[in-house]
């Protein structure tokens, strides 16, 4: 320790005398640097409670020029005093004395000198006491002889006020220890929020700079109707097991339904119509009303296209949504019971599968993937289908990055929506690309209570057009 | 999504030539397959019970292909063959054809017993058939997928496959009393009564499933021969009398259900998919089913529907400008024969049985695009002007007043795990159990959720309806209330709603509530309604979350200010 020698003779003194030690008288009289001292200090302290110190700081004062000339010759008031003689002088003259402006103004309020105005010969200066304590120059010279403490705080900053004295930066010139700067600096407070907000953020920016409108998604609880038949999803479909689908005991059952409107996707289901077959089965009522957590924003975007239809005439639309689904899935490393769904949609006149491409590729390429592929696929509700695949430069290969396609008729046209009106839309999980953003493997570090608070604390913003750094600079955190 | 498993080497020879993994990954991908896994059945078992059991097995490699949900016909080996050639046009789609035997036709009388549980039946026969191991193995494996699928399990249609020879017909299907069927079952030496069969599935991983089917119906569906001989008591199991073997020539199918329309569907495609290793191949020899009205049908339907399209529509769904003679072709290509006709734009599509999933001219406008492929399509931006507006200005007058603190929560009836019950509704537990999974963190932890909860409320169409909360905690060696306070405060702030009683102000006032320490809880109140409480929480709340810090929370709603 480098410090070892320094320490032990400050311990040896502290250990005789008493009422401490100066450290930098300390050090002048060990004949080391101050900082040696001072760090000889820091590690003891840091061994716990072996000595105490405390901080001091001293100020050194020095004489400006003017203040170096009034230490020599006295103060300009002063001097104006010794120059006027027991006749008086005329005050005209006084004035081009070189201490003559200054100095008659505080002579005076001093009362050390008048002026009698009605002299023949303009105004004089008369002498007004026999003698003059210059009590300026005597502080000027007790700080010149290194005394400057003795003067009161008030004195010496009338003395800095009249520039006679400065303060000086006595660490100026003194030598420091250098800075370690490979250390880290100490973090500010500061919130943090979760990846998934972050990303969520960047999502509606994207949206929103597209020209999307948010759709109301605020009813996780969704009937049958609106999450599945309203969709054209029949109702032996294996997405409407129990198995997959979380139903409600209470309320058990959706309370008002728009019967009109039911009836027409009871017609479309059971016996076909505006030029499809239908699914020729027999549609349940019950089945319709029957409650759940809503496994897609779908539901939500049925709704506000059902709205949409009622609006005449037609108005295009461009709607999004992001929000939490919920599915009977097996957990696992990237599958939760719930998650955040991201979906857009777009309703116009002779929209053509190759809009749904054009959208897309403009809506992934604000993402920063432009590596686009798109895969004929199924959903009950869209035909066409088309699931979107993307190149992972990572991974070195194509993997699916959302699925997408145009709103089935039998799913608008009951509606109401105008028969040459076609939608287009498609959709993601927020938690797959977050979790692919941020390095994260297991979802559960991500979603719900055994989220990694560290990780929260750590993860940078989030900015989806730009690559990530590689994993080791997070992980060095 | 269903996967079919296929053997490669079948495949590339059933397809007359190979390709690469690669190669065959992109063909898949184009036609909207998904080549899954390559693998081979010694490396599954390898994995699913490890290397010493799979000492044996059979590492001839396979292709797990998935398959789009509504394509029955593509889930076995034929029908995948046969979808890819017509694809790459190497073969033109088969016709298939029902044909009267000579003599006398198969019957299958439904009695109305079967009413009640399993009304529909349909039945056909594939003679003269000539299986090998791979035919018989992938014949059965068709009927495991379609179980699995399109017959939900075999809730909608279950199917059975017999023997002819072995039988003697008119068949009939009727319902009984479980106790008064006797029979021996597929692949046992002796005979059970229905009651006793269906204890004994009860431990059968493969059957018990279905037993729920039927289980608690007084009556149990059977089939009898004319000799009485049991076909099968469906959906759970067949005879073992007809069972059928590789040597099997002629098998009759019969297929139960409570799905009509599905019923037809499954067999369609269970003969449409074989009939091609029959003598006449591609034929199939009707079967009558007399059902308890007295009238009677022939199957199966094989029925081939036509579609009228204008090839202008197809285009401008598809954003492409292709001939109509072009769009008939891309169309042929996805086993959708068709040739224009009438004025030179008007395309007729002729629909065969194995594509059920084509109901509506969407799905032949998705077959052309497929065809044409659909990263040949040229992308365009849609000209759909819209103005963008954010989603927070619901109207709020509706919701002043409303007691927010009422705990309606809605319960689910199907809960996977303990923990999820009922939807949440309240954000604190949850934050408490976070600190708690988080207790290695250094102290202070101040942690905030901003979302929606759910509660009952009669009014909404469904009788829930969300609530969107904010919900802060602040967990440290000392209580903190001054800091909760002080975040209420700074919210408040930041909303723009002044500290005081007035009408758009806020205020806190002396509460109490379970789960806070008795004197140190105070409801907030803002815009002259209730939103929330804050304080120290109960050190009973603390232990039960296994905290063992002191710590205060705020917890209100904020929807009147969204």
């Amino acid at each position: 320790m480098a410090d070892g020698p320094v320490a032990e003779a400050l311990l040896r003194r502290l250990e005789a005398g008493d009422g401490g030690l100066d450290s930098a008288e300390l050090a002048a009289e060990l004949g080391v640097e101050h900082q040696a001292v001072v760090g000889a200090v820091k590690s003891l302290q840091a061994l716990g409670e072996i000595i105490e110190a405390e901080l001091r700081s001293t100020k050194h004062w020095e004489l400006t020029s003017e203040g170096q000339e009034i230490d020599r010759e006295g103060s300009h008031e002063a001097r104006v005093f010794h120059s006027v003689p027991p006749e008086g002088l005329p005050q005209s003259e006084l004035m081009r004395l070189p201490s003559g402006k200054v100095g008659f103004s505080k002579a005076m309020s001093n009362k050390w000198i008048r002026v009698d105005k009605s002299a023949a010969d303009g105004p004089r200066v008369f002498r007004a006491v026999d003698s003059v304590e210059d009590e300026v120059q005597r502080r000027l010279q007790l700080v010149r002889s290194g005394q400057a403490e003795k003067l009161g705080e008030k004195e010496r900053s009338e003395l800095k006020k009249r520039k006679l004295l400065t303060e000086v930066g006595s660490w100026r010139d003194r030598p420091f220890k250098s800075y370690n700067f490979s250390a880290r600096g100490v973090l500010p407070d500061s919130g943090h929020l979760h990846p998934l907000l972050k990303v969520r953020t960047q999502f509606r920016q994207i949206f929103l700079e597209m020209g999307f409108t948010e759709m109301p998604t605020d009813n996780f609880i969704e009937s049958s109707f609106w999450n599945f038949d309203a969709l054209f999803q029949p109702q032996q479909h294996p997405a409407r097991d129990q198995h997959d689908t979380f139903f409600l005991k209470d309320p058990a059952e959706a309370l008002q339904l728009p019967m009109d409107y039911v009836h027409r996707v009871k017609r479309i289901h059971s016996h076909g119509g505006y030029g499809s077959q239908g699914y020729k089965y027999n549609w349940k009522l019950e089945e319709a009303r029957k409650n759940l957590l809503r496994t897609h924003t779908t539901a939500a975007s049925a709704r506000a296209l059902y709205r949409l239809a009622q609006k005449k005439p037609f108005t295009p639309a461009k709607y999004f949504s992001i929000d939490r689904v919920f599915r009977n899935e097996t957990l696992d490393a990237t599958h939760l019971a719930e998650f955040h769904q991201i979906e857009g949609v777009v309703a116009d006149h002779g929209l053509t599968l190759g809009h749904l491409m054009g959208v897309l590729r403009e809506f992934f390429t604000k993402l920063g993937i432009t590596q686009l592929r798109f895969k004929p696929a199924y959903n009950p509700y869209t035909e066409p289908s088309m699931e979107v695949f993307s190149y992972h430069q990572g991974l070195k290969k194509w993997v699916e990055v959302g699925n997408s396609g145009v709103f089935r008729p039998e799913m608008l046209l009951p509606m109401g929506l105008p028969e040459k009106v076609s939608v287009i839309a498609w959709g993601l999980s927020l938690e797959r690309p977050t979790m692919i953003k941020y390095n994260i493997n297991n979802i559960r570090e991500l979603v719900g209570h055994k989220v990694n608070l560290q990780m929260v604390y750590n993860s940078p913003l989030c900015r989806l057009d730009v690559e990530q750094g590689s994993p080791q600079t997070q992980e060095t955190r | 999504m269903p996967t079919v498993s296929v053997k490669r080497d079948l495949l590339f020879q059933a397809l007359g030539r190979t390709y690469t993994d690669e190669e065959f990954d992109e063909l898949c991908f184009e036609f909207g397959l998904e080549l899954d896994e390559i693998t081979s059945e010694k490396e599954i078992i390898s994995k699913e019970q490890g290397n010493e059991k799979a000492e044996g097995a059979s590492d001839v490699i396979l292709y797990k292909i998935d398959v789009p949900a509504n394509r029955y016909d593509l889930l076995c080996l034929e029908g995948l063959v046969r979808g890819l050639q017509v694809f790459k046009e190497r073969i033109k789609a088969p016709v298939y054809k029902r044909v009267m035997p000579n003599g006398e036709i198969q019957k299958l009388i439904v009695t109305e017993e079967t009413a009640k549980i399993r009304p529909y039946a349909v039945a056909a026969v594939l003679r003269n058939i000539k299986f090998t191991k791979d035919r018989y193995d992938s014949f059965i494996e068709l009927q495991e997928k379609l179980h699995q699928n399109i017959c939900r399990k075999r809730a909608l249609v279950a199917i059975g496959t017999h023997d002819l020879d072995t039988l003697s017909g008119p068949f009939t299907y009727t319902a009984k009393r479980p106790s008064d069927i006797k029979f021996k079952p597929l692949n046992k030496t002796k005979e059970y009564t229905a009651c006793e069969l269906m204890n004994i599935y009860k431990t059968d991983n493969h059957l018990k499933h279905y037993l729920h089917i039927i289980e608690n119906k007084p009556l149990y569906p059977i089939i009898y021969d004319s000799n009485g001989v049991v076909l099968s008591m469906p959906p759970i199991i067949n005879g073992n009398h007809s069972k059928i073997t590789v040597n099997t020539r002629n098998v009759f199918i019969e297929c139960t259900g409570t799905d009509f329309t599905k019923a037809k569907i499954v067999l369609d495609i269970i003969v449409t998919m074989f009939s091609e290793y029959c003598e006449n191949q591609f034929t199939v020899e009707a079967a009558e089913v007399v059902f308890p009205n007295g009238k009677s049908h022939t199957f199966p339907e094989l029925t081939y529907r036509k579609e009228m399209v204008r090839a202008e529509l197809i285009n401008k769904k598809v954003g492409i400008r292709e001939t109509p003679e072009n769009i008939a072709k891309l169309l042929t290509r996805m086993f959708l024969k068709s040739e224009v006709i009438g004025d030179g734009n008007q395309i007729e599509i002729e629909i065969p049985p194995t594509r059920a999933d084509v109901i509506h001219a969407c799905d032949i406008v998705e077959d052309a695009a497929i065809a044409y492929g659909y990263n040949n399509i040229q992308m365009a931006l849609p000209k759909t002007y819209t103005i963008a507006n954010q989603c927070s200005q619901e109207d709020i007058a509706d919701k002043l007043g409303l007691d927010i603190s009422a705990t309606n929560a809605v319960h689910i009836s199907n809960p996977k795990t303990a923990e999820f019950q009922v939807a949440r509704t309240t954000l604190l537990p949850g934050i408490l159990k976070t600190i708690a999974a988080n207790r290695k963190m250094p102290l202070p932890l101040k942690l905030f959720e901003i979302s929606d909860i759910v509660v009952k409320d009669s009014s909404r169409d469904v009788g829930a309806r969300n609530y969107r909360h904010l919900c802060a905690v602040y967990y440290n060696k000392n209580p903190g209330f001054e800091i909760i306070h002080g975040l209420l405060d700074r919210i408040m702030q930041l909303l723009d709603v002044p500290p005081g009683e007035k009408k758009r102000g806020y205020m806190i006032k002396t509460s109490e509530g379970p789960a806070f320490f008795p004197g140190r809880c105070a409801e907030v109140f803002a815009r002259g309604q209730s939103i929330g409480k804050l304080g120290v929480l109960h050190p009973d709340v603390i232990t039960k979350f296994e905290l063992n810090m002191p710590c205060s929370a705020l917890e209100i709603n904020i929807e009147p200010f969204l």
